[in-house]
């Protein structure tokens, strides 16, 4: 059976509202597929994204079956890159998925962290805490910074400002995410703020 | 960019200078090839023969650190021959204008009028223009100022613009033009050659070719990237290549442009936020005490006297009424005295942080995603300046090397006290939200999966961590508690912070009714409007969905190309005002005639003006009854810029026109003017920074990156594919001097110089050949940087380490592309 991609959604009878919700409603027919039963994108979800690496911006679709990520490619769609990704782009499914050695099964990539840790000073190895405790205690590290370094008037002006603390990094958030980093990271007084923009 | 990657396919002539755009920015090559396919031309500048040049037409090597004297050779030739496009140059640049008669530059000492030795610093007043009137500020119903009497504008006196003297036939010696043209008759086709290291044959070839662009109605694109901006002079580099382009017509236009090809997915919105020391969201400046130290003296000093930042406080203060919300009132200057100002200790971007951790006057660091210890200019340094710190906050994927900046091989954890914290953040298909491309089009980002383990986003990490400090705060009092308090946090729905929230804060609403905006247009400066990023309005500005980003326009998926010219109208979003090519003005002459019909992106029919993009420039007027009047063609094609027209010339920090300087490190001496290194350098002076001499480090260096990997390596590292695609770090050397030093392929050797030493496999090829520079033979290796200590699949030495942490006086890039070192084999 030849479908495209938007047919084969509907005609596997997945929550197609939630594609519309993606804004793939309007997805051309470009992409015909090979609808056969061990195909590994059966009864997937798709929605898209925007590559993690060069600001080329290109599109990729995400298949998620029962809230695991199953595939990332490229979306046929996309006026920058229609369909295609680079060596990267095409490797971010890994960033989360692995392939285990010796099991061949699908893993969750060792490389990557999963919980709050810190190191003690002195320590030659991390420590596991909970979420909790590293809130508490990032939070007394910054208030006490900041109530030591304060500089509240400088040359007769009022300045707010918090030389004790900087702050890097934001190419790789989203632009929310920013604006959030960049209104608390200033709200505290912190004015030595840079991200990757110059390395 | 000025323009985006699908108008790469309307060049005739691309210029590849100071990027490797095949390798790394890979999509780039799709539209490359659709132009080659309708005959265009691509020629390749680059110190190593990449992966772009083995695709390119022409190739052309070029010493690492000498752009300004291949585009001043360039200059001089489109002069000399006569291939201006002299309409464009006249009419919407400063070409025309007078510069003051005390203006000079001293070939003996390398040095522009107006150096202060003392200060080490330009006085710019000789730079400036001649002044033929000045006309006040026009604050009556239909002036420009009008708005600075309405009830709620906080006081304050507009500026008065002081007209320059021009000369429209470009003829007096005093004009820009003739200025511009006495300064590069010093760059002179062998001069260039002998600088560069390039043979005549090509550089003519290359000049040639790409100048042919300067014909009215031809497009050429210069495709830049780090390879031009990372030199202590790298903003005079930008601007080179700008200048070229202004002199060829080629700004504006539909195939041409500055396009910087920028590296990281959300830098431009990291940069349109003003994640930098000096800036305020939206390219405007962050208050400082002695320049800025009241809302009057903020809006006196960054009003423009004409063109569109006339109204730069309504987005000013509209900004702040979304910092503080109901708090920011026009009686206490919408809380303008809570912002932090910056103090005469100005050295603050990511070079001097370290020498102010190294003194202990910086105590905690926060990092968001990005790895100092591996990709700050000697990052050795950097590591030992991190362990004086109290603690570290690292919100990161993986553990990267400035998480485990203790572990480093040549730092022992014991001595060191710092405390860090190592969050973990979700990958970008574990959230959604809004991401800007190298084009300046935001798009939105669905998510697909649930963050894994206990990885959160960083808009939740930062929720979490902002709640709990206001809570200590409000509890305990301490240093002024005031701009904690009342800095406004309502980001959430449901209960839960989400990005959509902050979405339509980005966008911009009524501050009354809370009804998103369309268009900055809307912005006022009495505090009845709220924004955090003016450039944004309208990119989420749909009230009836707004919990919808895809009936939003950013979630446009609309694939119809009106024009065919590949704009894509309906897809997503680009700031400003969905405009797809900036300054889109000069794609027409002065009558409003196209230079070229078949690239049309706006043209005057005689009544109105017709347009595929979103015009650039004033091209209506609206009434108080809104009557839609079109404005004629004119001159003014560059309105951002108070003169509304782009400048050959500026009054800039460290040069007023574009001066060959030598790299701080070079093998060679500057024979262009008597001072090796621009005077305006950052940094040099820290001890820190351990330059080493031609003597005892002859070998010139570029560090770049590859398609396989990415950065630091800290993603990519941990991507067994990639991994085994590219699994280890090398050096790249010509065979000249592989045979001089007895290395072999595959050789392990070490690179070194006085601040840092890596161990790499030699990688011996022809793509990289020694030059013929000033008479002397200059032997130039390349090192990709990927790789580091952290990881598990590909590890390898710091190649950031021997880079001198040096930087731009106007930027504070680091120069990363040209220094020195010496290689042997272990």
């Amino acid at each position: 059976m030849q479908t495209t991609r938007r047919g084969f959604i509907k005609a596997t009878g997945l929550a197609f509202g939630t594609s519309l919700a993606y804004g793939l409603a309007t997805q051309s027919e470009a992409f015909a597929l090979d609808a056969s039963p061990d195909w590994k994108l059966v009864n997937t979800e798709e929605c898209t994204n925007i590559c993690c690496y060069c600001a080329g911006g290109c599109g990729s679709l995400c298949s998620v079956r029962d809230g695991e990520l199953i595939s990332v490619e490229g979306d046929p769609d996309h006026p920058i890159s229609q369909g295609g990704l680079c060596a990267k782009g095409a490797s971010m499914f890994q960033l989360r998925n692995v392939v285990d050695e010796k099991t061949r099964k699908v893993i969750p990539n060792p490389g990557r962290l999963t919980r709050p840790m810190v190191r003690r000073p002195g320590a030659s190895d991390w420590e596991e805490i909970s979420w909790d405790e590293a809130v508490t205690s990032i939070a007394r590290k910054v208030k006490d910074t900041r109530d030591a370094t304060f500089v509240e008037v400088d040359q007769g002006v009022v300045a707010n400002r918090c030389d004790g603390m900087a702050s890097l990094g934001g190419s790789q958030q989203n632009c929310e995410e920013d604006y959030a980093i960049v209104k608390t990271m200033r709200t505290l007084g912190i004015v030595a703020l840079d991200n990757q923009a110059r390395v | 960019m000025t323009n985006h990657w699908c108008d790469l396919q309307n060049a005739d002539v691309f210029l590849t200078c100071g990027s490797n755009n095949v390798e790394n920015h890979p999509i780039s090559s799709k539209w490359v090839q659709k132009a080659l396919d309708k005959g265009a031309t691509w020629i390749v500048v680059d110190p190593r023969y990449t992966r772009s040049a083995a695709c390119a037409d022409i190739y052309c090597p070029i010493r690492a650190g000498t752009d300004i004297a291949f585009y001043g050779g360039m200059f001089n030739y489109i002069v000399k021959n006569g291939l201006m496009q002299k309409e464009y140059v006249a009419n919407y640049t400063n070409a025309s204008y007078l510069i003051d008669p005390d203006f000079s530059f001293d070939v003996n000492t390398g040095l522009f009028s107006g150096w202060d030795e003392g200060k080490k610093a330009y006085a710019t007043t000789t730079w400036g223009y001649q002044t033929a009137e000045v006309v006040g500020p026009d604050t009556s119903a239909t002036g420009a100022f009008s708005w600075t009497t309405a009830d709620g504008v906080p006081e304050f006196t507009p500026p008065s613009n002081k007209v320059a003297k021009k000369d429209p036939t470009l003829e007096d010696p005093q004009c820009v033009f003739q200025v511009f043209k006495r300064h590069y008759e010093r760059y002179d086709l062998d001069t260039v050659c002998s600088i560069c290291g390039m043979d005549r044959e090509t550089l003519e070839l290359v000049y040639k070719t790409y100048c042919a662009t300067g014909s009215p109605e031809k497009s050429g694109t210069i495709m830049y990237a780090l390879g031009q901006t990372q030199h202590h002079y790298g903003t005079q580099n930008t601007r080179a290549l700008t200048l070229v382009q202004l002199l060829l017509g080629n700004v504006g236009v539909a195939g041409g442009g500055v396009n910087a090809l920028r590296g990281e997915p959300n830098v431009q919105g990291a940069t349109d936020l003003a994640m930098l020391v000096y800036d305020f969201p939206g390219y405007m400046k962050w208050p400082t005490v002695q320049k800025y130290p009241s809302l009057r003296t903020w809006m006196e000093t960054e009003t423009a006297s004409d063109g569109y930042y006339t109204n730069k406080p309504k987005f000013f203060i509209s900004a702040l009424k979304e910092w503080f919300g109901e708090n920011a009132t026009s009686e206490n200057d919408f809380g303008y005295d809570w912002l932090p100002k910056i103090g005469s200790n100005t050295d603050l971007s990511i070079i001097p942080t370290f020498e102010h951790m190294d003194t202990g006057l910086i105590k905690g660091y926060w990092l968001w995603g990005q790895n100092p210890a591996h990709s700050a200019p000697n990052a050795k340094f950097a590591r030992q300046a991190m362990s004086k710190l109290d603690w570290m906050v690292c919100v990161d994927i993986t553990e990267t090397e400035t998480a485990s900046f203790w572990k480093a091989p040549d730092l022992d954890p014991a001595a060191i006290g710092t405390e860090v914290y190592l969050l973990p953040a979700a990958l970008i298909y574990e959230k959604f939200g809004t991401v800007v491309n190298s084009g300046r089009w935001l798009q939105w980002r669905n998510k697909a999966v649930e963050p894994f383990g206990q990885c959160k986003t960083d808009l939740e990490i930062c929720d979490l961590l902002w709640k709990e400090i206001v809570g200590l705060y409000k509890a305990e009092g301490g240093a002024n508690p005031d701009p904690i308090l009342n800095m406004k946090w309502d980001y959430h729905i449901d209960g839960k912070i989400d990005a959509r929230s902050v979405a339509m804060a980005l966008n911009g609403y009524t501050t009354a009714d809370k009804k998103l905006l369309g268009t900055f247009g809307d912005l006022k400066a009495d505090g009845s409007t709220s924004c955090a990023l003016w450039i944004y309005a309208g990119f989420y500005a749909n009230n009836d969905a707004p919990l919808d980003p895809a009936q939003q326009r950013i979630g446009g998926r609309g694939t119809e190309d009106k024009g065919g010219l590949g704009l894509y109208q309906d897809w997503a979003y680009a700031w400003p005002l969905n405009r797809r090519i900036v300054y889109n003005r000069a794609s027409a002459d002065t009558e409003g005639r196209p230079w070229n019909a078949n690239r049309m992106l706006v043209a005057w029919d005689g009544e109105k003006w017709d347009t595929n993009d979103v015009p650039d420039f004033v091209a209506s007027t609206k009434a108080g009854d809104g009557t839609v009047t079109p404005v004629p063609p004119n001159n003014k094609a560059y309105f951002m810029n108070w003169e509304q027209n782009a400048r050959l010339m500026v009054p800039s920090l460290d040069m007023p026109l574009p001066e060959h300087y030598e790299p701080f490190e070079s093998p060679t001496e500057n024979i262009l003017n008597g001072r090796q290194n621009s005077p305006c350098i950052k940094f040099a002076e820290h001890k820190s920074v351990q330059r080493g001499s031609k003597e005892d480090y002859p070998i010139a260096v570029t560090t770049y990156t590859l398609v396989e990997h990415w950065q630091s390596g800290s993603q990519t590292r941990n991507t067994p594919v990639l991994v085994e695609a590219m699994p280890a770090q090398f050096v790249e050397i010509s065979e000249e001097l592989a045979e001089e030093r007895g290395i072999k392929n595959g050789d392990r050797v070490r690179v070194f110089n006085n601040r840092g030493s890596a161990v790499l496999n030699a990688f011996v090829t022809c793509r990289l050949r020694p030059l013929a520079v000033n008479g002397k033979t200059v032997h130039q290796i390349g090192i990709p940087h990927h790789w580091g200590w952290a990881g598990s699949l590909s590890t390898g030495d710091l190649v950031n380490d021997l880079a001198p942490n040096v930087g731009d006086p106007n930027c504070f890039v680091p120069e990363y592309k040209a220094f020195l070192v010496d290689i042997e084999k272990v």
